[in-house]
């Protein structure tokens, strides 16, 4: 089986996430690369040392900068015609182009996968991971999106592909971006940390968040995610959101301050290795669910465990 | 303009899913269904673009078992303008509800439609999309602002590293995400008034859809169990744990 995969960047480097789908595509069979955006030569060099990669195709136009779906999807189309499946990140640009792309094949696309279990089987969550669903398709062709927490990453050196170019692409005329206002942070990104510290409703406002929760992570090397529920109170912007409807994180070790564990939260944190609850509330739902729990007051306990680690 | 608004009836958002024992999915039997949350904010938007003065009509749709007449009555009472009912007892999956909405929309001809951005019980995450790429329309994915201005909508999106704005040509494809708006309750007379607004029911075959899925779930099992752990007795003891997981300064 012949594989395109959607590599996930910013038109300067390969994100990480691109690691993980390599990995669950390698099972599929031969691994080709697809590389879409503008002033973009960089990452297809980039993506050519990720091991194991057979090709990388190299889109590079004006009309590509922002991946607008409505601009990639053909250009994805063309290239399905000499492959056999294509996988996206389940990013929000993966999640954002890949079922355009499977409608144009009249493709039932299959969400978010968390195991490849044969060249036509797959296993992915439902119902906020509630469940894990094993499905078959009958499609000739598959179109999938990966829950990159669910594979290990593939080595990014160690490859030498090919990179050619794919020519063409036009803008639709339909949609344009308008303009992106994205956080700039030094701190590692919630999806690829090894350690996040979490804040939720009992952190109280967004002054207590930065007071509190900021320097725990900033001293920690640490990324900082939230509840649904801190994120509703405006403690946080949507995008720290750890959950169902927000990020599916799985580092080393997650510390949850002042989240009492609603089912959606659980369902986007789970899978971490080691996970540390703090709350005032000692049958809060998340101590079923943490490796190490303390009941306080985390107004208490968070700064002095910041000046002591 | 009119105003296309898609909603789902699933188990509610407050209950927690049931691994039925055979293996063959979740117990739906005897628990609690509601409008899929995001799919309420769908509708609110469309209600407060009517509101505004941009949309004329709203209209709500529903593909599946025969009592998501319920959630399209909600629709109706929260101020949706009327109802079409396709009803299919079956599996109905993303690509052939795209496709049903596609006939739909080329019937209704509506300026928007606005759709969550994924249902809380297969969460694909998908339908919005394909109905795009169906319709050779624009999309606005993950939506927390919608502006209508003239022929064109400005939708701002959550993307992962922050917020992006998109202007997408008239007619358009929105899906909703969680902060766009907060919905409102019915009130009782409009729950009332909601029974009397016009509903129509009709089938796939209608509209020239094979529902026949492509996927076939050979399981649905419960994920790995995670057990609660220790409790420490204070920071001494947790600083001395974190320090043995590595998790240091």
């Amino acid at each position: 089986m012949k594989t395109l995969v959607l590599v996930e960047h910013d038109n300067a480097c390969v994100k990480d996430a691109t690691l993980h789908t390599v990995t669950a595509a390698a099972k599929l069979g031969e691994v080709h690369l697809l590389v879409t955006g503008k002033g973009c030569a960089s990452v297809a060099d980039a993506a050519a040392k990720i091991a194991g990669v057979a090709k990388v195709h190299l889109a590079d136009e004006a009309a590509l900068e922002h991946q607008l779906p409505e601009n990639v999807a053909p250009l994805i189309i063309g290239l399905m015609a000499d492959h056999d499946a294509f996988l996206a990140p389940a990013t929000t640009n993966g999640k954002n182009i890949a079922p355009r792309v499977a409608a144009l094949l009249d493709v039932m696309q299959i969400s978010d996968i968390i195991s490849v279990e044969g060249p036509d089987s797959f296993t992915r969550p439902i119902y906020a991971g509630n469940a894990i669903a094993k499905v078959q398709t009958t499609d000739k062709k598959l179109v999938i999106t990966v829950r990159g927490t669910a594979f290990d990453k593939t080595a990014a050196e160690g490859g030498s592909a090919l990179v050619e170019a794919v020519g063409g692409s036009a803008d639709a005329g339909i949609a344009s971006f308008v303009s992106a206002e994205l956080a700039a942070s030094e701190r590692p990104e919630l999806t690829s940390a090894r350690v996040i510290v979490s804040g939720g409703r009992g952190v109280g406002s967004a002054e207590n968040y930065e007071a509190i929760i900021e320097p725990l992570a900033d001293k920690l090397g640490a990324a900082v995610g939230a509840s649904r529920a801190a994120v509703d109170a405006g403690f946080v912007p949507n995008d720290y959101q750890v959950g169902q409807t927000g990020k599916i994180v799985a580092p080393d070790v997650y510390i949850a301050i002042g989240i009492s564990g609603a089912i959606q939260h659980l369902a986007g944190m789970k899978d971490s290795k080691t996970i540390v609850a703090i709350n005032k509330d000692e049958d809060a739902p998340i101590f079923q669910v943490a490796d190490i729990g303390l009941v306080g007051d985390l107004f208490q306990i968070v700064p002095e465990l910041t000046s002591r680690l | 303009m009119k105003l296309l608004v898609p909603v789902k009836r699933v188990l509610d958002y407050n209950v927690k899913p049931r691994v039925k024992a055979d293996g063959s999915g979740v117990d739906l039997a005897n628990v609690k269904q509601s409008m899929n949350p995001f799919d309420e904010i769908a509708v609110e938007e469309a209600i407060r673009l009517k509101e505004k003065g941009v949309a004329t009509e709203v209209v709500a749709v529903s593909i599946g078992e025969a009592k998501s007449q319920e959630t399209l009555r909600t629709a109706l009472a929260m101020g949706a303008d009327r109802a079409i009912l396709v009803v299919h007892e079956g599996i109905s999956e993303p690509l052939a509800v795209a496709k049903i909405l596609k006939a739909i929309a080329e019937e209704e001809r509506p300026g928007l439609v606005i759709l969550g951005k994924q249902a809380i019980d297969d969460d694909s995450n998908q339908t919005g999309q394909m109905l795009a790429a169906l319709l050779g329309w624009a999309q606005g994915t993950f939506a927390s602002k919608v502006e209508v201005a003239g022929d064109t909508v400005n939708v701002t999106r959550e993307v992962d590293g922050g917020l992006e704005t998109v202007a997408l040509k008239l007619p358009a494809i929105v899906t909703t995400d969680l902060r766009l708006n907060e919905p409102r309750y019915a009130s009782l007379p409009n729950i009332m008034k909601a029974k009397s607004k016009p509903l129509a029911q009709k089938t796939p075959g209608d509209y020239g859809v094979d529902m026949t899925p492509r996927h076939t779930t050979l399981s649905v099992t419960e994920p790995p169990k995670r057990h609660a752990g220790i409790k420490v007795g204070g920071v001494d003891e947790l600083v001395a744990k974190l320090k043995a997981l590595g998790v240091t300064a």
